[in-house]
Formats: C-alpha cells, sequence, structure tokens
C-alpha cells in the first residue's frame, strides 16, 4: 500500500437545504490517479473545491497526509500552496503575460528567486510545447494553450496532489487533445491527481480508480476495466448508457 | 427689448440683479418670444459683427494685458482640481473596499454618504461647506473649502467607479489566486487590484474631467479662478468677446490634455494590460 | 443649543419661497430635459448613422460639449452672444439653451450607445426569420433600445437638476438666490440662518435626485 496523501472521510456537504454531498469517504495514494464521473449536478465539482477549501464542509474531515484542511486563515493558505488546482475556465489572470502567470505565486508565496522559478518554468513550458509563449498575454492564446499555461502554473507550485475540475469542458474538440495529452504525461511521471471529467475514453486511459458520484453519495467504485466494462449498479449502466447512445445516433445521421 | 442697444450685465450677487429678476417671467412664456424674436436678432447681430470687424472687432491689446490674469487664476483652478482629484481618490477607494469586504456599519455608512454626494450638486454643497459650517464653528478658507467640497462630490463618483470595477472581476480569479496559496491580501493586490483599476479606468478618467469641469463653480464661493476673472473683467470692462474668448482658450488648455492622455492611457491599459 | 437658522424658514412665507425658488429650478431643468430627450434621439440616430460626415459633426458636438464645463457654456450664451448679437436674453432662456445643448449632446450619445449595443446577429436573425426591415426595428430593434435606454435617459434627469443649480450664476433668481435673500433679511434676527437653510436646501435637492436615481438604478436592474 502506497503512501496516503489524501484521506476524506464521511465528508458531508449542503447548500441550505439542499444536501451536495453525503457521506463521501475515499482515500488517494502516492502517484495514484483517480478520476471522478457522475451525471451533471451530482457534486463532483463541490467536492474538488470542498477538498481545496474553496467551500466550506458541514461535517467529515479532509486530510492531506493525516493532517485535516484548515477551515480558513493562513494555515489554509499554506495547506493550499500544496493542493494544486485547474479550472474549467483557466482562469489565467489576464493583466499578466504567461510567463508572470506562472511565477506569481511561485515568487510571492514561497519566496523563490526569479531566476529560479524561471528556469523551471520555461523548461516546463517547453515540455507542453508553449516555449515561445511565453511573453505572450492570455487572451493572444487559444483556450487549449491558456489551460496548458494553466496547469503548468499549478506544477510549479510542486503541489502533492493536483485537481483537475473538468479541465477540457470549455475547450473546442480540437484542443481537448492537446491538453488530455499533458495530464496523461503527468500521469506516466508518477503525479497523484483527481480528475473530474466527462471525457470517458480519457478516463479509461488515465485513472488507476474511477469513482461514480451519483446523488450526492459515491455509488460505484472500481478499476476503469470494472467499470466501464461490468458496471455493479443500475445507475452506473444508466450512465454509461448516455454515452453510447449519443454515439449511435451519430451514426445513424451520417447514413441518411 | 430687442431694439434695446444698452448693455445690460446683471452682477450675480448684486441687488440691482434681484430686483431686475425677481420681475423676470418664468421659463414657460420666454417660450413663444424667442420663436418670434430669434430670427431677427439674429440678422441684426450678424449686421453688428461685420459692423465691428471693420473697427477691429478682437481686442489684441485687452487679451495680452489680462492673459496674466488668467494664467494665475488658471493655476489655482488646477491645483485645487488636482489635490480635490486625488483627494476624491483617496476617499472613493476607501468607500470601494469598505462596500467590497462589507465591512459592518462602516458599510451602511459610506452607502448614506455615496447617495448624498451624488445626489446633490457641488455648489449647493459649496454654499453649505463655506456659508453654513462657519455657524457651528467649522471656519474654512474658501481655496480649502472647495478643495473640501471637490474630494466630497467626488469622492461618490469615484467609490461607484472602483466598486463597480471590483465587481467586475471574476470571482473566480480570486479562487484561483487562493487555490495557487495566495492570501487574502495578496490576492487583493496582485490579482483583485490591477484588474479592478483597468476594468474602472474609463470611468475613472470620465470622473476626472467632470470634477475639473465642476470646478467652475469655485466663483460662488469667491475663489478668483478663471469663471471669477471671466466674469470680474466682463463687469468692468464690458470687453465679453475678449473675457470669454480666454476663458474658452483656458478651459480648452486644462482640459484637452487630461482628455487626450485619458483616451491614450485608455487604450494602452486595455491592449497591454499591467504588469506586476 | 444655538440657534441654527432653522425656524427662519417657518417664518411666514420663507418655506413656500425657497420652494418656489427650487420650482423655478425644476421649471428650467424639465424643460430642458424634454427638448434634450428629443432633439437627443435625432442626434443619436445621426451619430449611430454609418455615414462619415454625419460622424464626424455629431462626435466634434459631443466632445465640444463634453469638454467645457457647463458653467462656461452659459456664460458664452448669456453674456457672449448677448454681446454679439445685441439681444437681450434673460438667465432662464439662456439656461434652458445651454442645458438643451447640453443634454442633447449626451442623450444623443446615450441613444447612440444602445443602438451600438445590439448585437449584429440580433438584425440577422430577424431578418433570417423574414422580418422586413421596418419589422425589425418595430418589433427587435425598438423595444431593446427603450428598454436599455429608459434608465439612462432618467439619470439624465438628475443630472440635469443638479447641473440646473449653476443658473445662480448668471442672476436668475432659484433656490440659492432666494435663500440668499432670506439669510440676509433676517441677518439681525437670527445670525446662523445660513447653516439651516443651505442644510434644507442641501436635502431638497437630495429630495429631489435621489428618488430619480433609486428609479433608475431598480429599472436597469429589472431591464438588464
Amino acid at each position: 500500500m502506497p503512501e496516503e496523501v489524501l484521506a476524506i472521510r464521511h465528508l458531508k456537504k449542503n447548500f441550505g437545504e439542499l444536501t451536495v454531498l453525503e457521506d463521501i469517504s475515499f482515500s488517494v495514494g502516492e502517484g495514484e490517479v483517480i478520476v471522478i464521473v457522475g451525471p451533471s449536478g451530482c457534486g463532483k465539482s463541490t467536492l474538488l473545491r470542498c477538498i481545496n477549501g474553496l467551500e466550506g464542509i458541514q461535517g467529515g474531515e479532509i486530510l492531506l497526509r493525516g493532517t485535516p484542511v484548515p477551515k480558513k486563515g493562513k494555515d489554509l493558505t499554506k495547506v493550499r500552496q500544496k493542493i494544486g488546482m485547474v479550472f474549467q475556465n483557466y482562469e489565467l489572470f489576464p493583466h499578466l503575460n504567461v510567463l508572470e502567470n506562472i511565477l506569481l505565486a511561485p515568487m510571492k508565496v514561497q519566496k523563490r528567486t526569479r531566476e529560479d522559478v524561471k528556469e523551471e518554468a520555461l523548461a516546463m513550458l517547453s515540455r507542453v510545447g508553449l516555449e515561445s509563449k511565453a511573453e505572450s498575454f492570455p487572451r493572444q492564446l487559444s483556450g487549449g494553450q491558456k489551460q496548458r499555461v494553466a496547469i503548468v502554473r499549478t506544477l510549479c507550485m510542486h503541489p502533492d496532489i493536483l485537481l483537475f475540475d473538468e479541465v477540457t469542458a470549455a475547450l473546442d474538440p480540437e484542443m481537448v487533445r492537446e491538453v488530455l495529452d499533458v495530464i496523461l504525461g503527468l500521469a506516466e511521471d508518477g503525479k497523484t491527481m483527481l480528475i473530474v471529467t466527462h471525457e470517458m475514453q480519457f478516463a479509461r486511459a488515465v485513472a488507476d480508480r474511477v469513482i461514480f458520484l451519483d446523488n450526492a453519495r459515491i455509488c460505484e467504485e472500481g478499476t476503469p476495466e470494472l467499470f466501464f466494462d461490468k458496471p455493479k449498479t443500475e445507475r452506473a449502466r444508466e450512465f454509461l448508457k448516455t454515452f453510447s447512445f449519443q454515439r449511435k445516433s451519430r451514426k445513424r445521421q451520417e447514413v441518411s | 427689448m430687442v431694439g434695446d442697444m444698452g448693455y445690460h450685465f446683471p452682477h450675480v450677487f448684486g441687488n440691482e440683479a434681484i430686483i431686475c429678476y425677481l420681475r423676470s417671467d418664468s421659463v414657460v412664456r420666454w417660450l413663444p418670444w424667442i420663436i418670434g424674436n430669434i430670427g431677427l436678432s439674429a440678422a441684426q447681430g450678424i449686421l453688428r459683427i461685420k459692423a465691428s470687424r471693420k473697427a477691429g472687432f478682437v481686442n489684441w491689446e485687452f487679451i495680452m494685458k489680462y492673459l496674466p490674469l488668467y494664467q494665475k487664476a488658471a493655476w489655482l483652478t488646477v491645483r485645487i482640481g488636482l489635490c480635490g482629484v486625488a483627494l476624491s481618490v483617496l476617499i472613493g477607494l476607501m468607500c470601494a473596499l469598505v462596500q467590497h469586504y462589507r465591512v459592518p456599519l462602516l458599510r451602511q455608512l459610506t452607502a448614506c454618504y455615496i447617495e448624498l454626494s451624488r445626489n446633490t450638486p457641488l455648489l449647493i454643497q459649496l454654499f453649505f461647506i463655506y456659508y453654513g459650517l462657519p455657524k457651528l464653528g467649522i471656519k474654512t478658507d474658501a481655496p480649502s473649502c472647495g478643495m473640501a467640497g471637490l474630494a466630497f462630490l467626488g469622492g461618490g463618483y469615484m467609490a461607484e467607479a472602483f466598486r463597480s470595477g471590483i465587481e467586475a472581476v471574476d470571482k473566480a480569479q480570486m479562487e484561483s489566486a487562493y487555490s495557487l496559496g495566495l492570501d487574502r491580501w495578496q490576492t487583493f493586490f496582485y490579482v483583485l487590484l490591477p484588474q479592478a483599476v483597468s476594468i474602472s479606468f474609463p470611468a475613472f478618467v470620465a470622473n476626472v474631467i467632470f470634477l475639473l469641469k465642476e470646478t467652475s463653480v469655485f466663483s460662488a464661493i469667491s475663489l478668483m479662478d478663471l469663471m471669477f476673472t471671466a466674469k470680474d473683467l466682463i463687469g468692468l470692462y464690458y470687453q465679453t468677446v475678449e473675457s470669454l474668448f480666454l476663458l474658452v482658450v483656458f478651459y480648452l488648455l486644462i482640459l484637452l490634455p487630461v482628455s487626450l492622455a485619458g483616451t491614450l492611457l485608455e487604450r494602452r491599459i486595455r491592449y497591454a494590460g499591467f504588469g506586476v | 443649543m444655538p440657534d441654527l437658522g432653522f425656524e427662519v424658514l417657518l417664518k411666514g412665507k420663507n418655506m413656500a419661497r425657497l420652494l418656489g425658488g427650487l420650482g423655478t429650478a425644476m421649471q428650467i431643468s424639465m424643460i430642458s430635459v424634454a427638448i434634450s430627450i428629443f432633439l437627443g434621439i435625432i442626434v443619436g440616430i445621426l451619430m449611430a448613422w454609418k455615414n462619415p460626415i454625419s460622424r464626424a459633426v455629431t462626435r466634434c458636438y459631443l466632445e465640444i460639449v463634453r469638454i467645457m464645463p457647463q458653467m462656461v457654456l452659459l456664460f458664452l450664451v448669456y453674456f457672449g452672444s448677448t454681446r454679439a448679437f445685441g439681444w437681450n436674453l434673460s438667465g432662464e432662456l439662456s439656461a434652458v439653451i445651454v442645458f438643451s445643448f447640453w443634454g442633447t449632446a449626451e442623450m444623443g450619445d446615450l441613444v447612440r450607445g444602445a443602438l451600438d449595443s445590439i448585437p449584429a446577429h440580433q438584425y440577422e436573425s430577424a431578418w433570417a426569420l423574414g422580418l422586413s426591415s421596418g419589422q425589425v426595428y418595430r418589433y427587435i430593434v425598438l423595444p431593446q433600445t427603450v428598454r436599455r435606454l429608459i434608465p439612462l435617459a432618467i439619470n439624465l434627469i438628475t443630472r440635469m437638476i443638479k447641473t440646473t443649480s449653476l443658473v445662480l450664476m448668471i442672476g436668475v433668481v432659484e433656490v440659492l438666490k432666494v435663500s440668499q435673500q432670506i439669510i440676509e433679511a433676517n441677518r439681525m434676527s437670527s445670525p446662523n440662518a445660513a447653516f439651516g437653510v443651505y442644510l434644507v436646501v442641501f436635502l431638497l435637492y437630495f429630495a429631489a435626485c435621489w428618488p430619480i436615481s433609486l428609479l433608475a438604478g431598480y429599472l436597469e436592474k429589472r431591464w438588464r
């Protein structure tokens, strides 16, 4: 059993009357890639936001390397450096160029020297194929390029775990690939990741373990092969059917 | 009335003006009058201009003589105007922050202040500060009163400009900064403020021009500004055209550069953004 | 508690006179607003018109009005035109001319903004549905423009009211002038009247403008 990076025990979250997450428990080991899938509004994104302290929780606990994630204040800020998050809409800072976007947090938060971070940032940018864009501003980049920069920005903080919140949902189809390839590369490097996605093919390829969330609860959990080929629960079968059904209907259109 | 060739220049604070204008009709009754007479008067006016051109319509000697007076007045306007603008930026920024971070009590107070300053004319504010407040023992000299009035008015406008700029920054930007481990202050200074400033910049420029224009009422509290000088010269020498010509030229000298600089900066900020 | 001059206003017809002064100011602003809105719609359409000459002319007009303080415009019309044309304009009339000149430019810019803010695909989708140009304006453009315009036009009213206070400087007897007279007349009996009277004037203006601002804000939110 590898070392446990993140552990979630009996997590509970509600917005007023509405229960968004109920009794969620799972753990993520070192170097493990977990993909969370589920229908829209099942609480996947909220789960990631809770882990990063962007949303308060109403019960249970979230442990990062055995210590609970604080609710607020300086301690939370410290822990957040160890939890990297990539957002659906990239959220690059529009007033800073690519390099400054990446340098901001390592320099201001971790007090590293500019040269040190810059060297690392440029190396990572060239790894994702964007070394020529270091001086560009976010508005000059395509969605896929922005998302790759956002991933580099998060990586430069050297987090213990990376959270991906539907990072390809806002992208044009032809740009999805370039972003997912980067994440696959990270998986091969042995980065610990928690990924929320609607790309089932990608989920199957990248995941060590799949968690299926429905109606605020964990409905099913298992290896990708088991989950996608022989789902145990009726709900999971229903959910997976929605994807295969779409393909069939597209085929028919092509024929006619 | 139209044929009345003599000039009558009532002084605003003079008694003859009161007597004369107590008799004056309401605006509604003037409207038919203008339609009937404007054509005739215009024709007469053009004839007069032609006639006076021959005799030297513009008195350049006069203009040269009183140029220094206008220069002095313009400096006063610029000095008080800029101090007032600086103060209002300060007040506006504080109010916007209080509103944004929802500081209890202070938030209601600033909301009240913003409504009061935005819904009353500067002239009335100045009258209250300059003539009213001394009765409570709060005495100010004219320049600081002008500055205080401008700051009171401008603070409300600037607060609104900054507040809407801050509100226009996407909330997810802050979350993204927090998730990178930036704390509240770092997020404010490196992420929120630069974006809010560039968003509210056009409104800020508009406010600066608005405030500088508003300084034209300072003569009401007997500050020797451009309007005061012009009115004085008109009253003393009846050199109306020359006095007004200088007035327009000096206001253009003050306001055109500000307006042009604002437009240029706006473009720069929009296309290039700010660096850290 | 020192005498702050509020009771001066209760004496005789003082309060009524003050309100009468405010009435004069309101009259000037309302007439100017009416003219401005009417002419402003025409100017605004000219501004939005894709004709370079009309654009340049209206642009110049707007810039002149934007950069010159209304006070200066008032002086130009009240003193300047009297000198140049030899007529005798009353302060009220000069005020109406200047404020309409100013308001028309501002209103025109608002109309232009509202017209420009309707995205091209709105026209395109209406044409694609087979609507005629007239129908497009009647059913698509006009309702949207009016919704955007009304809150802004209402705001223009408050700006007009506030600007009208300037007519004091060209000798129109409005609320401030009346206050000065009242304070002067009661100089002996209540020397501190300035505080109370000017405070009341301040609040009167606020009472006139604030509800209109609130209405504009409310409509803006509702129709966004």
